[in-house]
């Protein structure tokens, strides 16, 4: 009866394959995918809130029983990102209505953005490794699609790097599954967590899960995402919100996976790993995001960033950190979607990508100007945004663990993005404008209000955490006692 | 067998980091082809080389071969072939946009 855990996935595919055919009535595809994202809202609503009730749900694909078959399972954790995902992606087709043009919608953009959403949402809920290794590559190959639609030379540039070290990543993916199929000869990760705390996690285990944080790294960005920055900032700006928004949580989610449900043995080696990874990628990030003076590179850096702080929560493992992270998890997807909306608008609006040559925008732009003020204030943290509480709960984590030299270098972090964006707001908003009353580019309304409903939900995290509140800890829970987890999957 | 394969998958592997590390971009692509049959062979050695029947529910063997890394590398072998057409075809258009294949005439963008 569980079957309802599969809808999140195959709606978007359905909606995808179903949108293939429709390829030349635009209005009738717009219709349906917003149909259809309504739909997932609404089902991965209902079963996070059944998650609370009846506990982790799972569903065995063609009756085979765990650990032969391959399943989903459906937890807090995955599940309060799969909403986020819907949530988002929604907004982002609302924007995508008034921005895009008529060429890339009738050339299979909104197909490959559910393919792409079918991918996350699989990789979110899958159960087995060699699943989430497929639901990868639906993911991937789907980015891949979106980061080249339009052809211009510098997305092709870009995206062959993009897609030649995406390659290379599902080749160690692969590399990992096989020796750990070797070793202990299974796949499915309640099995991999009971077997691997049988043997116990012995120097060959490590190894192997070093190998996984290699993999997850080059798709989270975390410390390797050198290729970041240059294929986020390629596409048109709805893809790079989708991408900003989306695609480095799922290599984070796959990580926290992992490092607390199978490999979480020998912190010593693994979780000082993570940690000194993150500090690293933080440092990275926040140089990036001060030496840049192109809007998408400092936009991009600033995911570069974000991703250090939400592992340095993993690295410190304890409950609270681990609420913290998701916390900023829910709260990064939705705002740097946000950020990557307000850039793009910026640079739809004078033309230039550079920060030096515009300014003055608040004058002709007030809501936006204010917008971007919003989104500064919640990316540094300021209590009643959204930024704020899980920077709180991973600060007090890391003082519990001891960790001070971690805590210290994320919060110094938040300063970098603080100024990093206050460049943008100082070059670009304030000042005398630029934009003569000629040239003033009217802003569409169909820009402005996807961005004022995302101003607006990171407004309404920052005051209503309460109301996920009972979700997060129930997430975190479930993640640092990997037994509830075990139990619901391999129970009768 | 097993260590025979596993050599083979070694040189596999060699040949393919020559290939990626090559300025050209077709061989580049070879070389992220090789480098996707090294692993699938590698995936079919960890999972053990053929040691029993076919594994039918209800044939009379002893033992059966493990029908899993099968399974898995029939998956991986597709999804590799998409992605190297679409590398093939996304090669094809950048050459076509910028007239090169070499790659480090492709690094970087204009107003670096």
């Amino acid at each position: 009866m569980n079957n309802m855990i599969v809808l999140p996935m195959i709606i978007p595919i359905l909606t995808g394959v179903f949108l293939i055919f429709l390829r030349p009535y635009v209005k009738i595809q717009r219709v349906l995918s917003i149909l259809s994202i309504l739909v997932t809202i609404g089902v991965s609503i209902y079963i996070l809130n059944r998650i609370q009730t009846d506990g982790i749900l799972r569903l065995d694909f063609g009756g085979w029983l765990p650990p032969y078959g391959i399943l989903f399972v459906a937890d807090s954790f995955a599940m309060l990102l799969v909403v986020t995902t819907a949530i988002i992606t929604g907004i982002l087709l609302f924007y995508a209505f008034s921005s895009v043009s008529k060429s890339f919608e009738s050339m299979f953009f909104y197909p490959f953005v559910f393919f792409l959403i079918a991918g996350v949402n699989g990789s979110f809920l899958t159960g087995d490794l060699f699943n989430l290794f497929v639901c990868f590559e639906v993911m991937l190959l789907s980015s891949y699609v979106l980061i080249t639609l339009g052809g211009r030379k510098v997305q092709l540039v870009e995206s062959i790097k993009y897609v030649s070290i995406n390659v290379l990543s599902s080749w160690f993916f692969l590399v990992a599954i096989a020796y750990l199929y070797g070793t202990v000869g299974t796949l499915n990760m309640a099995h991999l967590s009971v077997r691997v705390a049988e043997v116990g996690q012995g120097p060959l285990l490590t190894v192997i899960s070093i190998i996984f944080l290699i993999v997850f790294s080059l798709k989270a960005g975390l410390l390797l995402y050198f290729w970041l920055p240059g294929s986020y900032s390629a596409p048109p700006t709805v893809i790079a919100a989708l991408f900003g928004a989306l695609l480095t949580k799922v290599g984070i989610y796959a990580m926290f996976r992992v490092f607390t449900l199978i490999f979480y043995h020998e912190p010593g080696i693994t979780h000082t790993l993570i940690g000194v990874m993150a500090a690293v990628t933080l440092i990275g990030g926040s140089i990036g995001a001060i030496a840049h003076n192109d809007v998408r590179q400092i936009v991009s850096y600033n995911v570069v960033i974000a991703v250090g702080f939400i592992l340095v929560g993993l690295a410190i493992s304890t409950e609270v950190a681990i609420q913290g992270s998701i916390y900023y998890l829910i709260h990064d997807m939705i705002i740097k979607a946000l950020l990557f909306l307000i850039a793009g608008t910026m640079i739809y609006l004078t033309g230039t990508a550079r920060i030096e040559q515009m300014s003055g925008l608040i004058r002709n732009y007030p809501i936006l100007g204010w917008l971007f003020f919003i989104t500064m204030l919640s990316l540094a943290g300021i209590p009643p945004l959204s930024g704020f509480i899980g920077k709180v709960y991973i600060g007090q984590g890391a003082i519990e663990a001891g960790s001070f030299v971690l805590l210290a270098i994320a919060f110094i972090s938040s300063i970098f993005v603080l100024y990093s964006l206050l460049r943008i707001f100082m070059n670009c908003f304030w000042g005398e404008t630029i934009i003569n009353e000629d040239d003033d580019v009217p802003l569409k309304k169909g820009i402005l209000i996807p961005c004022v409903v995302l101003g607006i939900l990171t407004i309404a995290l920052g005051l209503g955490a309460e109301g996920i509140a009972v979700y997060v800890s129930d997430a975190a829970h479930t993640l640092m006692n990997p037994e509830i987890y075990i139990e619901a999957v391999l129970q009768d | 067998m097993e260590t025979l394969i596993t050599i083979l998958v070694g040189v596999l592997v060699t040949v393919a980091v020559y290939l990626l590390l090559s300025r050209n971009l077709v061989r580049v692509i070879l070389g992220t082809a090789i480098l996707s049959h090294a692993v699938h062979l590698l995936l079919m050695t960890m999972g053990g080389l053929k040691k029993g029947s076919v594994p039918i529910i209800g044939e009379e063997a002893g033992n059966y071969t493990d029908a899993l890394p099968q399974a898995l590398i029939l998956t991986a072998i597709v999804i590799s072939f998409a992605v190297t057409a679409f590398l093939l075809v996304l090669a094809y258009r950048t050459y076509k946009e910028t007239g090169s294949d070499d790659l480090s005439v492709l690094r970087g963008t204009e107003d670096e």
